[in-house]
Order: structure tokens, then C-alpha cells, then sequence
């Protein structure tokens, strides 16, 4: 190509350094959305597109099954999946199962837009240090090609680990448990390079890179330097919960423990696309929850029925919306993805399921009236029995729970 | 690797707990092997850990006791361990370096493998989908072992985890084939007692004749331990890949392997990470579990059962952790169920299968498999808290739905969980019980499980 006098080559390939973050114009606030189909995610702790995320979990509470499935269903154009130091079946199952899966948004194939970063446990750990860059390079290549990525490192620990073993083989003086003084520099490093930014370039484009880091600390102790220092440079922190997991609760999100900083940012997402109660839906909802949590404390000392009727009723729709929201079955064809008006009606039909059973206690209706109705178990199982394409069957279960309520309170429907 | 292999050093520098430094070395390689000759003419094994400036840092599998720094001769090789290999191999027993332990000649090679293996590409993997059914209930009801996994057993001191692999070893079969099987049971630092149960348990069923047996015993030299899993696990991958046998590879117990490799890194004076293991503690044991597995376009898999002692039964221990971090699953014993006399005593709140989905549902066990093992975890974990609870308010402050949940779970750890250690369960068998279990609860208790199924299944 000729400029200005000066002939210069171009390529239909460029180099760039790893360690280097490429450039762009400026960047946005988050305030979209990134949509995983994860009610636990979307609805309780979101992530922004552009946002940082962190997973910790000790093993077996299912961080590699929670990163595969925002792999799978996040609403990004591009998913770069690092393995770093984990087992190479995983991988195997990834090359294994995204080919055969669909975009729900496009209807390729799930591995046509997923580049696979691989350096499983058992290969070189010099290699290892350096995954998680050529992750972050290649995700911002395709920002700047004004795409949304998402990336996922599973795991950031490995990584650590990683920086841990050559530092000790340069003699370099530990800081805590031995790893490197500047594992925290390079963390905050790494989380830095997500964001959604206005590119460089003509025509005019916007892209973003979202990172996602699983946490692996050692006997599940959030205290360890590596979930410390995490927790400094990100914004969604999703707990996973050892006792969770034992009970079969999937995905183990403790929702005590977790957060999001995106929260009041998306808001206003949720307001305009879903519903304008959306922010007042999710309050009550969190409440409930929050109420039980206190509850708890006083059933484990004195029993249930210490408690009255209303406070029972406040164990109960926890129970259901643990069992009919927050868990969710990813090996389940329907399950397995949720969209966002299914979830905005779910968890709305639980709070009017609350809001109607309180004012069924106070018109004299029984705590066992209610408990016995069996709109509870269709809510409970609507998450798996009713397909995203098939709202209206939410709102029979809605016209059979104003019936049911209004049989145990004695009320008369009128035609 | 040095192409000058055979040259020969006396110049001993130090010695220092299983090391030996040598002295004006050039052109040693890192992992080469070297033997050691002692004044008195004795020959020991070692490998090279570090090089540089001159020297080089050797460990010696056989320990250092004995050895002085004059007269005492390195030779380095020039190679890098290996183990001979071939079908003769099936029938025998080993001491913990590959070497003939019965009496016998050492058998003929087909050809000498490198006992570190080499990473499988996870391109190249076969993703693991068959159903092994060990006719353990627990295991393929609710934890499932499959061809080509790791699923280690969680133990503590005293508790019957060798029982258990031994009834895993004779009883583990795939429904349907007649695929040549084979065993390699690795003892690493256990007692003679315990290595005699299993190569007598071995001899009963008839299997040792398809078994090679590695035993470093727990009077053997320490160092060996870090030899005797790889080796072990060499010649379960030509039995795999070269042979196409499915191999069960059984590595017993972990625990003292990890022990062996902290001896070495104190004596090497390296930063110590958690409880005084090594920081690569992590990396060291993947290089061991991630040999499990089936690659594309050959026939045989390796399967591992590795055991290893959670010590004083703690699962945030770094050995137990670190090695549920890279395993797909564990099988985690109580000490709680132990002690009421249940066998197996296996904790299932506490353990996993991770490639459980992938090897059980329609076509090779049942459809309902999936759904009904959940719905018996959520019942049992229901069934834990109704017992804590009753603890409090006593039986009378119970409703009649956590009435049933208690009978629930005495039933499960009676009926279902609890087995003989010679009795072999089919699936089928394994599956009606876990309805039996759930049909102690009300229909509407059953959110797991599709309706369909509790039409077809569920026992009034």
C-alpha cells in the first residue's frame, strides 16, 4: 500500500504483544445486560457486558459447569474459553459438545464462535502464565472488531499457581503462602482489560471484553490470597457454597454471600425491555430470601413451630423459590436456558404467590390450606415443564393460583 | 538428553537426605537417570533433579543411607527412566521400581517406555461415555464410574476403603462386551497386610492372571514412591493403548506419595506451600491423574481409582484438595456411617461423579437414572436436616412429611446403601431399590423426577 510516498506492506494477519493491552478510543459505563440464561446470574447477580466477574468455589460445588453454561448461553458474539491447569476431559467435552449445540440467537453451531485457549493441568506450567494473556489478546482482537466477548479463565488460581512455582524457582522472596509480592499488580492487571469501549478504527464501532474468573482456593477458604485479592478488581462475586452443593442445590450460588456492583447500572435495562417492576420485583424477592436467612437461625434453636403462621409462610415461599428459581438443571433441555421475560415472570409469580398467601392468613385461611394447594407444585416444576416460547402456560398457572387462593379463603369466583 | 550416556563421576560433593550432589558435572540432562555404585559394590537408581554451575542434584529412589562422599560412583545414563514392557507383564508382581518382586525372570520387552508419559492432547481425547457397573448400588446408582475416569476414594485411617476398590477391581464390568480387562494395582507405602488382601482377593475371583502388581511396601524406601504410580501407570497405558485392554488402574495410598514428594522439597530447601508441601504439589499430581482417560482411534481406556487417607479425616487437607481439584469426582467415606457398621460407608452428600450424565440415561442404563438419583440426594440431604432437627424438638415436634423423610433415610442407608462385600448388584436391581427408597415419601415430594416416571416406577 502507498502513503504519503512510502510503500508499506499489509498483511491479512498482525502480531501483538500478549502482555500488552491493545488500545482503543474511550470507554462506556456498563449498562447492558450480559444475558446468560442463569437465573441466579441474570436475575440476582448480573454481570454487564464489559463487566468483571469471579467464581470461587472449592471443587465440586460446579464452577466448570456454571462457566460452560455462561459459554454456552452468554448473549456475546464471541466466547474465549481459557482452560488453564484444569482437567483436559473438560476440554474434551467442550470440543465435544459445542459443535453440536445451536446459537439460540443465530442457529450455528455453538463452536463457531468460541475460540478454546488449552493448557490442561498436566502440560507446562511456563505455558500456563502465559494462557491467560493469549486469552485476553485474542478477546480484544475481536473487540476491536466490534464484537461483544465474553471470556472465561477457568482457573485464575492455576494461573497464580503458575506465577507461585516460577518465582519460587527465581528465588524471588514470597509474600503470603509463597506466592509472589506482585500476584495482586497482576491481577488487577488482568481485570483491567475488560470493558466496553468504542474501538479504534473506521467505520465507527463499539465492542466489549467481559471476563469471567473461576477461583479454585485451597480447602474452599475465601480468605487465601488469590480470592482476596480478586475480590479488589471485580464486580460480580458469585460465591459457590461447599454446603450448597452437597444438597444437590445447583448452580451452588450462595446468594448471601454473592453480589453484583452492576446492579443499579442494568436496572434501567430490565425496566425498559422487561418490565418497569423489575427492580421492585427482584427487592422482594431478595427479601424474602434475606427474611429466612434470619429465621433460619431461630429454627435451628427452637424448631419451626416456634415460629407463627406468617413466618412460616416466609420459610415455605424461600423453600419455593430456592427450588423453583435459583436452581436450575443445565443438563435439562428446557432448564438448561431460561430468557428473561420467563424469568421476570417466574420469580413474579412467586412474590404474588407470597403477597396473596400472607393476605390469605390475615382472612383467616390456614398455613396447611395453603400448603396443600397444588399450584406449589406447578411452580416448582414450571422452571423444567414450560418452554420459553410458551409464556401463556405461566399465566393459567397464575389464573389456577387466584382460584386456589380464592377457595381456601372462601371467596367466590364471579363469572 | 547428554549424548555422552554412560560417563561415569566420583566427585561427590554432598549428601543431603535422599540427595546426592555430584560434582563437576557437564552435560547432564534434567530427569536423566544415573546409577549410583557404593564402595561395597552395591547399585542404587536415581534420577537428576537440578543441573547447573557444575553440579548436579540427584535423588536416589533407594535412599542415601550407607553412602559416603568418597568412593561412592555416579553414572549418568544418558536416558531418562524407563519401564520394559510387553504382554508378559500380565500375572506379575513388581517391587515399587518396575523391577521382577516374584521370583521369576524379569519378563521380555517389546519395548522400554519413558515412565513420565507425555500430556494427552484434549483434541485427541475420546470424551469418556461407557458405564462401568462395579454392582456397588451406591457407586452405580448415584456416582457412577465410567471409562476413562479418575474417581478417587476419600478415606481416613482404619476405614474399609481396600475392601471396597478389591470389590471394585473383581466386580467392575461393562454391560454387553466381552472387551479384554485387565488390573494394575499400585501399593505405595502401604502395609504388607494391605497388599496381600488385594492380591489374595485378586487370586480368588481369578483375576490375577490379568493383573500387574506394583508393591512398595510401607518398610521400602520412601523415594520410591515417587516412581511407583508412573511406572504403575506406563504399563497401564501400553496394556491401553498398544493392547486395547480396558485397564482399572487402582493407586493406593496417595497420601504417602505426596508425603515422599515433601521429603524430597524440604531437602532441596524449596519455599514451602500449604502444611509444608511443595507449591507444585497441584501440577505433580495432575501429571499423575490426568494419564486416566481414552484418546481417539484406539481401542482400550484407563480407568484410575486412586486412594488416598484424608489425615485426621480432613477434606480441606492440601493432598484430598488439591486432588479433588483435578479428578472428576470422590468418593468420600464416612466415618459417621463407618462406625454404625454400614459398607460401604460412602458419604453421598459429600461425593460426586462428575461424568455421571455422560455414562448412564437411555441406551445404556436407564432414562430415568439421572432424575432418580437426584431425587434420592435431595431426599437424603432433606432427611439429614429432619434428623438434626428432631435432635432438637424430638420426634413428636415433627411434621408427617419430615415423618417420611426419616424413614427415607433409613431406609436408603439400610436397604439401599448398605451391601456385602461379595454381593454384585445389576443396574436394574440398583435402580428399583432407589424407587423403593423414594416411594416412603408423598407423590408431590417428587419435584425431580418427571411424572411420567413416577407413574411407571413410583410403589404405592
Amino acid at each position: 500500500m502507498e502513503k504519503d510516498g512510502q510503500t508499506s506492506t499489509l498483511m491479512m494477519w498482525h502480531k501483538w504483544p500478549v502482555r500488552q493491552p491493545r488500545p482503543y478510543l474511550k470507554r462506556y459505563d456498563p449498562t447492558v445486560p450480559l444475558l446468560t440464561g442463569q437465573r441466579v446470574i441474570d436475575t440476582f447477580f448480573p454481570l454487564a457486558k464489559g463487566g468483571t466477574g469471579s467464581i470461587p468455589g472449592a471443587f465440586g460445588t460446579g464452577k466448570t459447569v456454571t462457566l460452560h453454561q455462561i459459554a454456552k448461553w452468554a448473549d456475546s458474539q464471541v466466547v474465549v474459553y481459557i482452560g488453564c491447569g484444569e482437567r483436559g476431559n473438560e476440554m474434551t467435552e467442550v470440543l465435544v459438545e459445542f459443535p453440536e449445540l445451536k446459537d439460540p440467537r443465530t442457529g450455528k453451531p455453538l463452536m463457531d464462535r468460541t475460540v478454546l485457549v488449552a493448557n490442561t493441568s498436566n502440560m507446562p506450567v511456563a505455558a500456563r502464565e502465559a494462557s491467560i494473556y493469549t486469552g485476553v489478546t485474542i478477546a480484544e482482537y475481536y473487540r476491536d472488531m466490534g464484537y461483544d466477548v465474553v471470556l472465561v479463565a477457568d482457573s485464575t488460581s492455576r494461573w497464580a499457581e503458575a506465577l507461585r512455582e516460577m518465582s519460587g524457582r527465581l528465588e524471588e522472596m514470597p509474600a503470603e503462602e509463597g506466592y509472589p509480592s506482585y500476584l495482586a499488580s497482576r491481577l488487577a492487571e488482568f481485570y483491567e482489560r475488560a470493558g466496553r469501549v468504542q474501538a479504534k478504527g473506521s467505520p465507527e464501532r463499539d465492542g466489549s471484553v467481559s471476563l469471567v474468573g473461576a477461583v479454585s482456593p485451597s480447602g474452599g477458604d475465601f480468605t487465601e490470597p488469590v480470592t482476596t485479592h480478586t475480590m479488589r478488581f471485580i464486580k460480580t462475586f458469585w460465591a459457590l457454597d461447599a454446603s450448597l452443593a452437597y444438597s444437590r442445590h445447583y448452580p451452588s450460588i450462595n446468594w448471601m454471600n454473592s453480589y453484583s456492583g452492576y446492579l443499579a447500572d442494568i436496572a434501567k435495562w430490565w425496566s425498559e425491555n422487561i418490565s418497569k417492576d423489575w427492580l421492585d420485583i427482584r427487592s422482594q424477592t431478595y427479601g424474602i430470601l434475606q427474611r429466612e436467612d434470619t429465621l433460619k437461625e431461630i429454627v435451628k434453636l427452637l424448631g419451626p413451630e416456634a415460629l407463627p403462621d406468617e413466618e412460616k409462610l416466609i420459610l415455605e415461599v424461600a423453600r419455593m423459590i430456592k427450588i423453583g428459581i435459583l436452581q436450575q438443571n443445565s443438563f435439562d433441555d428446557v432448564d438448561t436456558y431460561c430468557s428473561p421475560e420467563k424469568q421476570f415472570k417466574l420469580m413474579k409469580l412467586q412474590v404474588d404467590f407470597y403477597n396473596k398467601g400472607q393476605q390469605a392468613l390475615k382472612d383467616g385461611a390456614s398455613l396447611a390450606d395453603i400448603r396443600s394447594m397444588n399450584v406449589i407444585s406447578l411452580l416448582l416444576k414450571a422452571r423444567m415443564d414450560v418452554k420459553d416460547d410458551e409464556m401463556p402456560k405461566l399465566d393459567k398457572i397464575e389464573t389456577d393460583m387466584i382460584e386456589q387462593f380464592n377457595s381456601v379463603t372462601g371467596v367466590k369466583v364471579e363469572n | 538428553m547428554s549424548n555422552q550416556g554412560g560417563v561415569q563421576y566420583s566427585k561427590i560433593a554432598e549428601i543431603k537426605g535422599p540427595l546426592v550432589i555430584v560434582d563437576g558435572v557437564d552435560n547432564a540432562a534434567f530427569d536423566e537417570l544415573v546409577e549410583i555404585e557404593t564402595t561395597e559394590g552395591e547399585r542404587r537408581l536415581g534420577k537428576v533433579l537440578e543441573v547447573g554451575n557444575g553440579k548436579a542434584v540427584v535423588q536416589v529412589f533407594e535412599g542415601t543411607t550407607g553412602l559416603s562422599v568418597s568412593g561412592t560412583n555416579a553414572k549418568f545414563v544418558g536416558k531418562v527412566m524407563e519401564m520394559p514392557v510387553s504382554e508378559q507383564v500380565l500375572g506379575r508382581v513388581f517391587d515399587g521400581l518396575g523391577r521382577a518382586k516374584d521370583g521369576l525372570p524379569e519378563p521380555v520387552a517389546d519395548s522400554f517406555l519413558d515412565i513420565n508419559g507425555a500430556p494427552m492432547n484434549p483434541e485427541q481425547r475420546e470424551y469418556p461415555k461407557d458405564f462401568i457397573q462395579t454392582g456397588v448400588s451406591v457407586i452405580d446408582g448415584m456416582l457412577t464410574l465410567v471409562r476413562g475416569q479418575k474417581l478417587p476414594i476419600f478415606s481416613g485411617s482404619g476405614m474399609s476403603h481396600n475392601i471396597l476398590a478389591a470389590q471394585i477391581a473383581r466386580q467392575a464390568a461393562i454391560i454387553g462386551t466381552d472387551d479384554s480387562f485387565a488390573v494394575v494395582f499400585a501399593a505405595i507405602g502401604v502395609q504388607y497386610s494391605e497388599a496381600e488382601y488385594f492380591k489374595r482377593s485378586l487370586e480368588e475371583s481369578g483375576a490375577l492372571k490379568r493383573s500387574v502388581l506394583f508393591l512398595n511396601l510401607a518398610d521400602d524406601p520412601a523415594i520410591e514412591r515417587i516412581i511407583t504410580p508412573r511406572v504403575a501407570l506406563t504399563v497401564a497405558e501400553y496394556l491401553a493403548y498398544d493392547l486395547g485392554m480396558h485397564v482399572l488402574v487402582i493407586l493406593t495410598d496417595m497420601t504417602n506419595y505426596a508425603e515422599a514428594l515433601r521429603e524430597i522439597s524440604a531437602a532441596r530447601e524449596e519455599v514451602p506451600g500449604r502444611k509444608g508441601y511443595p507449591g507444585y504439589l497441584y501440577t505433580d499430581l495432575s501429571t499423575i491423574y490426568e494419564r486416566a482417560g481414552r484418546l481417539k482411534g484406539k481401542k482400550g481406556s484407563v480407568t484410575q481409582v486412586p486412594i488416598l487417607t484424608m489425615p485426621s479425616d480432613d477434606i480441606t487437607h492440601p493432598i484430598p484438595d488439591l486432588t479433588g481439584y483435578i479428578t472428576e469426582g470422590q468418593l468420600v467415606l464416612g466415618r459417621d456411617l463407618f462406625r454404625q457398621g454400614v459398607y460401604p460407608p460412602i458419604n453421598i452428600l459429600m461425593s460426586l461423579s462428575r461424568i455421571m450424565k455422560d455414562g448412564i440415561g437411555e441406551g445404556s442404563t436407564r432414562a430415568d437414572h439421572q432424575e432418580i438419583s437426584n431425587q434420592n440426594y435431595d431426599a437424603y440431604s432433606r432427611a439429614q436436616e429432619v434428623r438434626a432437627l428432631a435432635g432438637i424438638v424430638g420426634k413428636a415436634g415433627l411434621t408427617p412429611v419430615d415423618l417420611n423423610y426419616m424413614n427415607f433415610g433409613d431406609e436408603f442407608e439400610k436397604k439401599f446403601l448398605t451391601q456385602a462385600i461379595d454381593e454384585n448388584r445389576t443396574i436394574e436391581e440398583t435402580l428399583g431399590l432407589q424407587w423403593n427408597c423414594v416411594s416412603n415419601l408423598p407423590k408431590n415430594e417428587l419435584t425431580k423426577v418427571k411424572d411420567k416416571y413416577v407413574d411407571q416406577y413410583y410403589k404405592e
